[in-house]
């Protein structure tokens, strides 16, 4: 005869029987909640094997009823009674720590009963994970997988490492979103704090155990202790996130209550876990183990922290100090800088708004940003300029750099000037330009390209040529295929008031006249050797076949370049060479260089351009970073300034300018480069052949 | 032979349109009308441009006229033209004559979507000169004190072949959109699309993150309409999964990759 299931309430009250005799400050209406769906049989079962199970140790009875939908889910009768049983093998074995592991891996545990695991690769995620954290996050932290078995999931700070596959839930799904998880717990511990502010040290508050036997056990704690604390600070914005962590971890271990308790406060701040820390590394404890644990290694992201604090304060102090002027003479902004200082001591939050507030460079407002997820505050010190000079000791290293070791080279092709933001002038014929062609390459290249991308190539061609194949209608012409009814209509209007009427009553189909000539300009710095390169060779030859079906006139060029004497411009195709064999092989051959002089490149090709008789002009950058050379003096802000310099003197002259590409930092500085949309930042390099031709057809329709 | 002259009746909105002021675009405003000056509106889609619109027109008692501009917009579709009805000649003013002669406020709308040559006919109502030819008839209409000419277009337009003149956009008082800053857009929300502060907090922070994807995947992050429309649907019985799913989430963007990180966004708000 089948019984009729348990209610909640009955079932709370025989679990609070058989479970909570001891634990009387705990509800058991939670799990008689999970267990209510179960058939009566079932239900059976668990309160046999919970009671049975905290007559060795009321824990495992607790943990066996919380996970029992999720092992029901899983596994069958008989599997259940295996599985409870096994966990209580384990018990006797090896103790509480390793039953809860084995009872929480159900899946595994199904594994070595079936076979097969339930595993959620990286690679998978990879893509859909980077986005969702770029969107959570205030600055980009990149995500990277550790092939090692059982490895754990850890940050630096900068980068997010997990374990290149997880199998520990019981279905894919659910693995998938364990790495959802683990990277959001670490992008947490990067944005809220764990690895210490301006006014609490981390590794000074760890320094009691350092050389103890603790040390590993104080880390496991604050692991632990920071994921009760980072959940709570998530469920402020996100609430649905924290929801779908709660619902991973199930209810907390018994022994983080206490924390728990102290720490689920969105106002709760790393002096808080450290205070709890304390206490906990005061009693024999282990730190429990949460199904979503992360490992924490302070050194490593300390050292990341303070050389990107280190940094930023530089980007930060020194655009302060070209904002005083380069000659350090004492300028008009020289009151809001003593303002500021002045007002440190008082607020740092309004200090830190302030500074933020100030007509800095993007680059300066993204370091100071970054100053404040770091340290809370931004340093004082950064606000005060250190002085005159500064930057005049990296120039001069720079011009000797520049002078030596070219000297025996031929004239240059052309000479440019270069724009000093900081002297708001020219320096005179400054870059050396040497034009030269890339020597062809395997000419096999293109060929076999095509061959591999055969289906991309026809949906491409097909696309580009309707397109091209876009007739406009030309009304109210002298003459044409057919009567234009407008006009016709209107004409006999005119008519009837007297006017003298139009002649112009035909309508005629004419070709859509594109008139729109592309340069695009290569980025063969050293930074792109290696697939960033095989990216860029790929996308070329999408590129053209899109091109070609478009009849758009096209050139291309690669650009790279060692210091101001020596800006190398690579020819690749003229715009009037044809997409032939030795083009081809040219493309083949297009390799890593040495540095990004950007500025130079854009004011010759722009000259190059601008010879081109067509109405549009458009000049498009594939590049794998920012402006960038030899020495100190271009890196940075200077080689930003000259760039947009360079791209504003070509958009004055009637050439439009577009950038693709694959740095995540991009956004930081291509806005101000090249203006607000006129750039897009591929996430991934590889796809970049893919999406080339799309960016351009975007472009020019 | 007279010839009869139809003019759309242009009447002033009634109601006050719900409208938050973020900075000082309403002074602005008021004071380019009441020194004849035209103002361009900048600002990505639906951050509020057509609303403040029409909000200022209700400010200031005129009649709006609003054109949506597209590529195959002719200077007659402005103007106006001839049409003849059953034997009858008749001439039928476009919206921007219609709107001159009622000393109206005339509001083209993505004024770059027009084709070059049509847009060239505002050029004399945009300057000093203030008046509108109108060709075919032969007539100088004279704009009145009270004519406004307002335009708008979003910079974050990628085609190189969509860009505003010089020659044009010198014309103008620009004044700068962009959504505003997260507690008064979800006032905003709130009030618009009668959800809970809590709600349309939620939605801000959804269009935030989303907005951190702009350059990453993203032309564009949600707007603050897009938000308003979330929230309408949450107002109207839609769980909030689905709402913001189908008025943000796919809205934003066809690429299944993208959907699925713009997913992963609505949970973790919601």
């Amino acid at each position: 005869m089948t019984q009729r299931r348990l209610f909640g309430d009955e079932l709370g009250q025989r679990l609070d029987e058989v479970l909570f005799a001891s634990h009387s400050h705990r509800s058991a209406a939670r799990i008689a909640e999970g267990l209510e769906e179960l058939s009566r049989d079932r239900q059976e079962r668990v309160l046999h094997w919970a009671s049975v199970a905290a007559g060795t140790y009321a824990e495992i009875g607790y943990q066996i009823a919380t996970l029992a939908p999720r092992a029901f889910a899983l596994l069958d009768d008989a599997g259940f009674d295996a599985w409870a049983l096994a966990g209580l093998d384990a018990f006797d074995r090896q103790g509480g720590r390793a039953a809860m592991e084995l009872l929480r891996d159900i899946d595994g545990f199904r594994a070595t009963r079936s076979g097969a695991l339930p595993v959620a690769k990286f690679s998978e995620v990879e893509a859909r994970l980077s986005r969702f954290i770029q969107g959570l996050s205030g600055r980009p932290l990149s995500l990277s997988a550790d092939q090692e078995a059982g490895a754990a999931a850890w940050t630096d700070s900068e980068t997010i490492h997990l374990p290149a596959r997880l199998s520990s839930l019981p279905h894919t799904e659910a693995n998938r979103s364990l790495y959802k998880v683990l990277a959001v717990i670490l992008w947490a511990q990067t944005r809220f704090g764990t690895f210490g502010s301006a006014r609490i040290d981390l590794a000074a508050a760890l320094a009691p155990w350092r050389e103890t036997a603790d040390h590993a056990r104080a880390l496991r704690w604050l692991a632990v202790l920071e994921a009760v604390r980072l959940e709570a600070k998530i469920a402020v914005d996100l609430p649905g996130l924290a929801a779908e962590i709660a619902a991973m971890r199930g209810p907390w271990p018994a022994l983080l209550e206490p924390a728990v308790a102290r720490l689920s406060r969105p106002a709760a701040s790393l002096a808080d876990t450290l205070a709890v820390l304390s206490e906990c590394m005061a009693g024999s404890e282990d730190a429990p183990l949460l199904p979503h644990q992360v490992k924490i290694d302070p050194a490593a992201a300390l050292r990341v922290r303070d050389a990107r604090v280190a940094r930023d304060k530089q980007v930060l102090s020194r655009a302060i100090n070209a904002l005083k002027g380069s000659a350090g003479r004492p300028g008009p902004r020289d009151e809001t800088m003593a303002q500021l200082a002045a007002d440190s001591a008082a607020a740092e939050v309004s200090l830190a708004a302030a500074a933020l507030a100030l007509a800095l460079p993007p680059e300066a407002r993204a370091a100071a940003q970054s100053l404040l997820q770091d340290l809370g505050e931004v340093p004082p010190e950064c606000l005060v300029p250190a002085g005159p000079g500064a930057w005049q000791a990296t120039e001069r290293v720079v011009d000797m750099a520049g002078g030596e070791g070219m000297s025996g080279q031929r004239e240059p092709d052309r000479r440019y000037d270069e724009w000093d933001y900081r002297r708001k002038a020219y320096r005179k014929d400054w870059c050396h330009l040497y034009e030269t062609e890339v020597a062809p390459g395997d000419a096999d290249y293109v060929g076999e390209v095509k061959r591999r991308h055969a289906g991309l190539i026809r949906q491409i061609r097909r696309r580009f040529e309707t397109l091209r194949g876009e007739d406009r209608i030309l009304g109210r012409q002298p003459e044409g295929e057919e009567l234009d009814l407008d006009a016709v209509v209107d004409a006999i209007a005119d008519l009837n008031c007297g006017i003298e009427s139009s002649v112009r009553l035909f309508r005629r189909r004419i070709r859509n006249e594109r008139s729109l000539a592309a340069m695009f300009m290569v980025d063969m710095s050293g930074s792109t050797k290696g697939w960033v390169n095989d990216a860029e060779r790929e996308a070329l030859v999408m590129l053209c076949e899109a091109l070609e079906s478009l009849g758009d006139a096209y050139a291309i060029y690669g650009f790279s370049g060692w210091t101001r004497t020596r800006s190398d411009i690579y020819r690749i195709k003229r715009f009037d060479e044809a997409y032939d064999e030795t083009v081809q092989a040219r493309i083949a051959a297009v390799a890593a260089k040495d540095y990004t002089r950007m500025g130079v490149a854009t004011r010759h090709l722009t000259q190059l351009l601008l010879r081109q008789p067509a109405r549009h002009r458009l000049l498009v950058t594939l590049s794998d970073g920012r402006p960038d050379d030899y020495g100190d003096e271009y890196r940075g802000h200077y080689g930003i300034e000259d760039t947009r310099r360079a791209l504003q003197e070509a958009r004055q002259r009637g050439v439009r300018s577009y950038c693709i590409t694959i740095d995540r930092h991009g956004p930081d500085y291509l806005a101000h480069m090249y203006g607000a949309s006129h750039y897009t930042v591929l996430d991934d390099v590889k796809k970049l052949p893919l999406k080339i031709a799309d960016i351009y057809r975007r472009l020019v329709s | 032979m007279k010839i009869e002259t139809l003019s759309p009746q242009l009447a002033t909105i009634a109601a006050e349109p719900y409208y938050q002021a973020i900075g000082d675009e309403t002074a602005l405003f008021e004071a380019a009308y009441a020194q004849r000056l035209p103002v361009l509106l900048k600002g990505p889609t639906g951050c509020g441009k057509t609303r403040f619109v029409e909000y200022m027109a209700w400010r200031l008692k005129r009649p709006l006229v609003t054109v949506a501009c597209h590529d195959d917009l002719t200077t007659a579709d402005l103007v106006g033209r001839y049409l003849i009805v059953g034997n009858q000649t008749t001439w039928v003013d476009g919206p921007l004559t219609a709107a001159v002669r009622a000393g109206a406020i005339c509001y083209l709308d993505e004024v770059v979507e027009a084709r070059k040559d049509t847009i060239v006919v505002i050029h004399p109502l945009a300057d000093a000169r203030r008046m509108l030819a109108v060709d075919k008839r032969g007539e100088m209409v004279m704009a009145p004190d009270s004519f406004m000419l307002v335009v708008s277009y979003n910079p974050g337009y990628q085609s190189v072949l969509k860009e505003i003149k010089p020659s044009t956009r010198q014309r103008f008082v620009a004044v700068d959109f962009d959504y505003p800053e997260a507690a008064v857009e979800a006032g905003i929300v709130a009030t618009e699309g009668k959800v809970d502060a809590d709600t349309a907090r939620r939605l801000v922070k959804l269009g935030e993150l989303t907005r951190n994807l702009k350059g990453a995947g993203l032309d564009e992050g949600a707007s603050t309409r897009l938000l308003v429309h979330a929230a309408q649907l949450i107002g109207s019985g839609i769980a909030a999964h689905a709402a913001c799913t189908a008025a943000v989430a796919r809205a934003l963007s066809d690429d299944p990759d993208m959907n699925g990180t713009l997913d992963d966004l609505v949970r973790a708000v919601f």
